[in-house]
This record gives structure tokens, C-alpha cells and sequence, in this order.
């Protein structure tokens, strides 16, 4: 399931509410993002994304497809937050489900590869007196080619 | 045709989308590109940084060998950027 929205999300409540009724079910890997202050610049005061409505779910859901036809996962589920987050604030939460482990590691860590260099969000840092848009990262475009190797 | 703009590029244009006619004798994306870029300095600007903009035609990544019609959506951005997860 693909969900993009200004608010927040509850974990707990959606780890549940993806595991409910199968029990084929035998793992849940998740990861969630965080607006994380930079340590090497001034203090972030706030994040805010920005996203391209309908293509935005169009990429989220092209990446779980994938994922779905890469491994046995019974289920999955992306929440993707826009809007102005302050540090520490939940960006996203990625999660799979299948019936061993293994399958929902490497779907899990797939997705929120691919999430970051194919869905259409854009960041903008706010430093306070600067505000800039954050460039894309060579480190996550590496990330993402590893899984054609 | 409606073309919409994303992040620095929306901020550098002023505006979050426009409507334009687009000439019938511009038939792919590469071509669009060249028209666009005659629309006034701002439009040069941000196409003269044209290995930094990204392109999609109905919500779809596009390049330049890609059709496109006066009737499309299109969309031009920065590349996209993930968190710093």
C-alpha cells in the first residue's frame, strides 16, 4: 500500500494493521526516516518537501511492484510525508512482510533505495537566515544501481 | 499544454505551473526543450543548467527523444532527493 501525507504516522498502528489477517506471515522488516540536523552545518530548523501529486504515487507504486515480482513478500507498505518537518520529525516509513526474513530485509531495503532516487520529492533545508534546495546525493544513486548489478 | 515546475526551478520561475500553445511543428521532448528555452531569459536560465533538469511527460521520467503533444502534462525539476536517512 502506498500512502503520501502532511501528517504523521503511528508505527505501531500500521505494523499491525500490515501483518493483520495473514498468517503466512513469519516476518516484518521495517525502516523509518527521520529529518536528521546536519552536525557539519548551523542548526537545521525545518525541512519541507515538496512532491509532484499523482506521479508521486505513480513512482511509489512502480517501486513496490518491483519489489513484489523480486521477492515472496505478502505484503508491503510505503508512507511518504510532504510538507515542513522539524528535526527528528518522521519523513517515511518503508515495510514488508513475508513468510521468512530474508525476503523482507532485502525488500525493505530496496524500496527505500529506489524511493529516494525515483519518487519525486524535493527537499528544502531551512538554516534559519538560508534556506536551500538539497541536491541529489551521488551516495544514494550508487545505492540504487547496486540492485542491477 | 500545462506545464508544471518543481523546487528551485518553480522558485526561479515564480510560478507553480502556466499554461502554453504549443507550436503543432514541436513533436518531441528534445524539441521542447529548444522552444521552451526561447520564452524569455528566466526559461534560458533554468534550462542553460540543463544537466541539473529533469523532465516528465504525463507524470512519466521522460528524455529527449520522447513525443510530446499540446495536449500533455508536463513537468520539469531538479533531480529528485531523498531524504538524508
Amino acid at each position: 500500500m502506498i500512502i503520501v501525507q502532511r501528517e504523521d504516522f503511528e508505527v505501531g498502528i500500521e505494523l499491525k494493521r500490515l501483518t493483520e489477517g495473514n498468517n503466512e506471515i513469519g516476518g516484518v522488516c521495517s525502516f523509518i526516516g527521520l529529518v536528521r540536523d546536519s552536525p557539519e552545518k548551523e542548526s537545521l530548523e525545518a525541512m519541507t518537501l515538496q512532491h509532484y501529486p499523482g506521479m508521486t504515487e505513480k513512482e511509489l507504486n512502480r517501486i513496490d511492484d518491483e519489489a513484489h515480482s523480486r521477492w515472496p513478500l505478502e505484503a508491503s507498505l510505503i508512507i511518504h510525508r510532504y510538507g515542513r518537518l522539524q528535526p527528528g520529525e518522521q519523513i517515511v516509513l518503508v515495510a514488508t512482510a513475508s513468510a521468512h526474513r530474508k525476503a523482507a530485509f532485502e525488500g525493505c531495503e530496496f524500496l527505500i533505495d529506489f524511493l529516494k532516487t525515483r519518487a519525486p520529492f524535493w527537499k528544502k533545508e531551512d538554516y534559519g537566515l538560508v534556506t536551500e534546495w538539497v541536491g541529489s546525493l551521488e551516495a544514494d544513486n550508487r545505492a540504487t544501481e547496486k540492485w542491477y548489478e | 499544454m500545462k506545464i508544471l515546475y518543481f523546487a528551485w526551478v518553480r522558485d526561479k520561475i515564480g510560478l507553480d505551473s502556466e499554461e502554453f500553445d504549443l507550436p503543432s511543428e514541436i513533436v518531441t521532448a528534445g524539441e521542447f526543450i529548444e522552444w521552451f528555452k526561447t520564452r524569455g531569459d528566466t526559461y534560458a536560465e533554468v534550462i542553460g543548467a540543463s544537466d541539473t533538469v529533469k523532465m516528465a511527460i504525463n507524470q512519466e521520467y521522460a528524455g529527449p527523444e520522447n513525443a510530446i503533444s499540446n495536449e500533455d502534462e508536463v513537468a520539469l525539476f531538479p533531480p529528485v532527493t531523498g531524504g538524508k536517512y
